[in-house]
């Protein structure tokens, strides 16, 4: 699974962060970045999932392979 | 009452579709049923008490509106307006010094800067550095309320004793003003946005207070900067140039007063959930590890703030005709109770697992002191059970009483230990 996080819809809300900070990094703005190009470690695609239905911006999405 | 601000609250509403009262204790106090009944055959209801405006009920909607920037301005953001005479000091201000509290009245492009130069203070790294403090703070005062209540006392106030407490400390400590007057911060922050929505008069005073309180704080960083967000607003630039002092105090009212009411606000409705919620209670004093997913699950179903636009153009949407100068709310407590985006959107679910709620708002507008609030949310509560586990409850339901408007939440919550 890999994620993507669209910098133009990122608020910075950091629910993401807080959720999964192994899978995010955020900036002093707040802004959030995948990490490691959005690679989902095997095992963590259900917290993932999370994050993606818990952002109020609808800004971060699986990415189709 | 005072022109302007005239007793549109006096008489029950008709039909809340077309002559909703914001301000009605039952609107307040259980507000639900009505955004349901709108959402059905009014999406957009219409009303014109305190002002006039618009008020969608839709998550979607919501979302879209806030989006809709600058054709809904921030210009102003009060539910209810000023009255004439605060009407024309702000406008006069404006025209002297630019805008009064950027960036959440600012739009576009001379939001973002703006936002930029204060996001950086409630960072997730930022608000770490502010947890410890915190924790000495909330640990301080249940050290006093434990003490009291085990001297013989029968209860203690939830909202005033430990919820309004914490933020006004908090916001002082990182603004860099003396926490020792944070009584007083908050009773400027109460007169300004709860007391002030119904006497100008308070509302007025609160603004000149709090402007001028700051404007002393300023004099005395220009003479010896120290170290803290006051002076590094002083140094700090925007668009190449340095900030007025009128920008500053500006952005320290923000500041002080958003940190304060919301805050509190939340705090103190947890408190009443949980004292008046025993299952729930029990379920945190026994997995506090679920604090985190709890706290964003209470955010979302007592959202305690309601924002507002000003239409600059002419927008059709959802059936309404917007004008150029109307008034649109932002009811994100309304949109977080959409039965389209949350099952059962009138229970607690202390596990709620997709819980998209905009609580904070949403857009560029986004609550910039959203994970302070967050953090200073999950300590209280986490040393709130910490102290008192599951031995505590509701001493007098009745005694409960809410604040409305432009910011909801409990202002009493008697509680006593089991």
């Amino acid at each position: 699974m890999r994620i993507t996080v669209n910098p133009n819809l990122c608020q910075g809300h950091n629910r993401c962060f807080s959720l999964a900070p192994e899978l995010f990094e955020v900036d002093d703005f707040g802004l959030a970045t995948a990490v490691n190009d959005g690679q989902v470690p095997a095992g963590m695609e259900e917290k993932a999932q999370l994050c993606i239905d818990n952002c109020p911006e609808f800004a971060i999405t699986a990415v189709e392979e | 009452m005072t022109e302007g601000v005239k007793n549109e609250g006096g008489c029950p509403v008709s039909d809340w579709a077309t002559d909703y009262d914001i301000m009605d204790e039952g609107y307040t106090t259980n507000p639900s049923p009505i955004w349901s009944d709108l959402r059905e055959r009014c999406p957009v209801a219409h009303s014109t008490r305190w002002g006039g405006s618009w008020m969608p009920t839709k998550y979607e909607d919501i979302q879209k509106l806030a989006n809709m920037v600058p054709a809904l301005s921030s210009r102003t953001v009060t539910v209810i307006p000023p009255d004439a005479q605060l009407r024309e000091e702000l406008i006069a201000d404006l025209k002297a010094y630019g805008n009064e509290s950027p960036p959440i009245t600012a739009d576009p492009p001379e939001h973002s800067p703006f936002k930029r130069l204060i996001l950086p203070f409630f960072s997730p790294r930022a608000v770490a550095g502010y947890t410890q403090m915190t924790e000495d703070l909330c640990n301080d005062l249940l050290d006093k309320l434990e003490a009291r209540m085990k001297a013989g006392e029968p209860f203690c106030d939830g909202a005033v004793e430990y919820a309004q407490q914490i933020p006004p400390r908090v916001i002082a400590f990182i603004l860099g003003i003396d926490m020792k007057r944070a009584d007083e911060f908050t009773r400027w922050t109460q007169d300004l946005l709860e007391l002030g929505q119904t006497q100008p008069e308070l509302r007025r005073s609160a603004r000149h207070k709090i402007r001028n309180f700051f404007y002393e704080e300023i004099a005395k960083r220009r003479e010896n900067p120290t170290e803290d967000v006051i002076s590094e607003l002083l140094a700090a630039e925007v668009e190449g140039e340095k900030l007025s002092d009128h920008q500053v105090a500006g952005i320290c009212n923000l500041l002080l007063v958003a940190g304060i009411d919301t805050t509190w606000s939340s705090i103190g409705a947890a408190l009443y959930h949980f004292s008046t919620h025993p299952e729930d209670r029990a379920r945190i004093a026994e997995e506090p590890e679920l604090l985190p997913t709890a706290v964003e699950e209470l955010l979302r179903f007592y959202s305690p703030v309601t924002m507002a636009r000003k239409v600059t153009e002419e927008i059709e949407f959802g059936g309404a005709e917007m004008k150029p100068g109307d008034k649109v709310l932002m009811t994100f407590p309304a949109a977080n109770r959409d039965p389209a985006v949350f099952e059962r959107p009138d229970e607690v679910v202390l596990d709620r697992q997709q819980n998209r709620h905009i609580a904070f708002g949403t857009g560029i507008h986004r609550c910039a002191g959203s994970n302070l609030a967050r953090m200073e949310l999950q300590v209280a509560l986490r040393l709130w059970f910490e102290r008192f586990g599951n031995r505590f409850e509701m001493a007098c339901l009745e005694g409960v009483t809410w604040a409305g408007g432009q910011v909801k939440g409990p202002r009493t919550v008697p509680i006593r230990l089991l």
